[in-house]
């Protein structure tokens, strides 16, 4: 194996290039799009319209808004199951709000109440050391709970009518969901890649005691990386409420599990600290692509979630497979 | 060699409650000089150290640095003094390169746009600054932005022990870095202390391995029951008297004790 150490001197034949560079992962994802867009096209050539593809992207930027803040979490060592909830609070909470102090504070409500969320799981699991199971499932049923008491299970609709432009408005033909989403995955990319923050996340993920040891404040990284995914999660709720016209507690119902889903299939692993920001963008295109092609091509979407259990499987199987080889 | 050891630990008592770990734990070591600490299990030999890095306090004895009586009141002060610990497996972040883990929490950062919040990881300075670490203490590795993961458990000991000298350390204190290592790999690390000896680098090594500490340190110290019981030079001793002290077989010397030299 290390037969070859001693032959190099310590130049860096690769440059600034590093663990989070577009490896060959990331390149094999991206032949698995293009082989998922040539075979969809083939079978329905409807999927490659310009309609289409506009609202693939317009569907899928809520997935990618929630995925990104969740693929931090999974990088810092925990997940989130309390995302799907909290959309569900942070929608009814909001519009409320929104109904009664109009349009400006009902959206920063949403940004506000999710970041508040995101710090009280970052607390319990920082401070109060609970596992992220235990705190987010908690949540998940608090969330769920408190979303159906103040809406009393019944949708909310009288927002304002600019409102709606969030979810179906359009900037130069594209999407505002996938320009804010876009948004969010090159923040959050910068974010990981090139900032201290974020490798004191990979750090975290890769071996919590060499943080601590090496003088992070791991409980004050974990809880920012959670208050960040709330706000994240605040923010998805205010697009899939205005692309719903209308607010209600079961809004993001599922949410958590697609959202842990893409990032695993983009091959974040979970609890190694491995992964990044780039390959969970391709696991959400991935999703989003399988889920709009079998639409199209008439697959019932109970057979989707089959589908989508085997490849969160397959694609956990090959990472470890080429883990062990190398 | 300068008049003054480095460090001088006099005469350390410290109890954990009814628990009496060190009675009389003394030490000293001078700029450049290799220390073997040795002794049972349960001899005190980690507690003893983590006096010295500002881990425990001790209930009485002193700490002094350069002739100068210091406190460490936690590990921080220790570690601004110039001390550093490599613990046994928790000196690296796997799934990080060479230069994030030598730089881990201490990264160096540019500003590119000169607006506050802004600072990004200066990776190139980074970089440099590792190869030149590694290169002084004649450490290879195949590319410095490998991930420690990748690397065998003797480059990955390479890599904590760069790691910890790259921010001016005066002392560096190794618990057992020869314990997980293939046999082959043991003689590189040995070569690293050398090399940080010729630099001018105090190095405490704590070892089970008598053979590593006979090939590398100029003097032992052997740790009884939270005692100093014997200081030898490596060349006026043998692995037997050694080993005679440390199982218990041979008395305390009075001078010894009072000295720790």
């Amino acid at each position: 194996m290390s037969q070859k150490t001693d032959t190099a001197p310590d130049a860096s034949r690769t440059g600034i290039a590093s663990q989070f560079r577009f490896d060959l992962n990331g390149l094999g994802m991206v032949f698995i799009i293009i082989a998922l867009c040539i075979v969809f096209s083939w079978l329905n050539p409807n999927f490659y319209s310009g309609t289409n593809l506009r609202n693939v992207a317009r569907q899928t930027a809520i997935l990618g808004i929630v995925a990104c803040g969740q693929t931090i979490v999974i990088l810092s060592g925990g997940f989130d199951l309390s995302a799907g909830m909290v959309i569900g609070l942070i929608s009814v909470t909001s519009s409320l709000i929104m109904i009664d102090h109009g349009l400006v504070i009902g959206c920063l409500s949403a940004i506000g109440i999710g970041l508040a969320i995101g710090a009280f799981n970052g607390i319990m699991i920082a401070k109060a050391g609970l596992p992220a199971f235990i705190a987010t499932l908690a949540m998940y049923s608090a969330a769920r709970g408190l979303a159906l008491i103040i809406s009393g299970g019944l949708p909310i609709t009288d927002m304002p009518f600019e409102f709606g432009w969030i979810g179906a408005g359009q900037i130069l033909t594209l999407p505002v969901p996938a320009l804010i989403s876009l948004m969010v995955f090159l923040l959050c990319s910068f974010l990981m890649v090139k900032t201290r923050f974020g490798r004191h996340v990979y750090a975290i993920g890769g071996n919590q005691d060499s943080a601590l040891f090496s003088g992070i404040n791991v409980d004050r990284v974990k809880i920012l990386v959670w208050s960040l995914h709330g706000g994240l999660v605040g923010l998805a709720a205010l697009v899939l409420t205005s692309r719903a016209v209308s607010a209600h507690a079961t809004l993001g119902e599922g949410m958590e599990l697609e959202s842990i889903a893409a990032t695993v299939i983009g091959g974040t692993a979970l609890g190694r600290g491995r992964g990044s920001i780039l390959n969970t963008f391709l696991g959400v295109v991935v999703m989003a692509i399988l889920t709009n092609g079998l639409n199209l091509i008439n697959v019932s979407s109970y057979y989707q979630m089959v589908a989508i259990g085997i490849i969160i499987a397959t694609a956990v199987y090959v990472d470890q497979f080429k883990r062990v080889k190398s | 060699m300068s008049e003054h050891p480095l460090i001088e630990l006099i005469d350390i008592h410290k109890a954990f409650g009814p628990v009496q770990a060190l009675s009389g734990a003394s030490l000293s070591i001078m700029p450049g000089e290799v220390v073997g600490l040795v002794g049972d299990n349960a001899a005190g030999k980690s507690t003893f150290m983590k006096v010295l890095t500002g881990v425990h306090q001790p209930d009485s004895g002193e700490i002094k640095v350069n002739g100068e009586r210091v406190t460490f009141r936690d590990p921080g002060e220790s570690r601004r003094t110039g001390i550093e610990m490599i613990y046994q497996n928790l000196a690296l972040a796997p799934n990080l390169d060479v230069v994030a883990n030598v730089f881990l929490g201490r990264e160096l950062l540019r500003n590119p746009l000169s607006l506050p919040f802004l600072s990004v990881l200066d990776e190139k300075l980074m970089e440099h600054k590792t190869i030149e670490l590694l290169q002084r203490l004649k450490i290879n590795v195949k590319s410095v932005r490998l991930l420690v993961e990748k690397m065998s458990g003797g480059q990955q000991q390479a890599v904590a022990i760069a790691r910890s000298v790259a921010f001016e350390a005066k002392l560096v204190i190794m618990d057992e870095p020869t314990a997980a290592l293939a046999v082959k790999e043991v003689g590189k690390v040995l070569d690293i202390i050398n090399n940080l000896r010729a630099d001018g680098v105090s190095v405490i090594i704590i070892s089970h391995r008598l053979q590593d500490i006979f090939n590398v340190a100029d003097r032992i110290i052997v740790l009884q029951t939270g005692k100093t019981i014997a200081t030898r030079k490596t060349k006026e001793t043998t692995m037997d008297e050694i080993v005679k002290f440390i199982v218990g077989g041979v008395q305390p010397e009075l001078s010894t004790i009072a000295s720790g030299r």
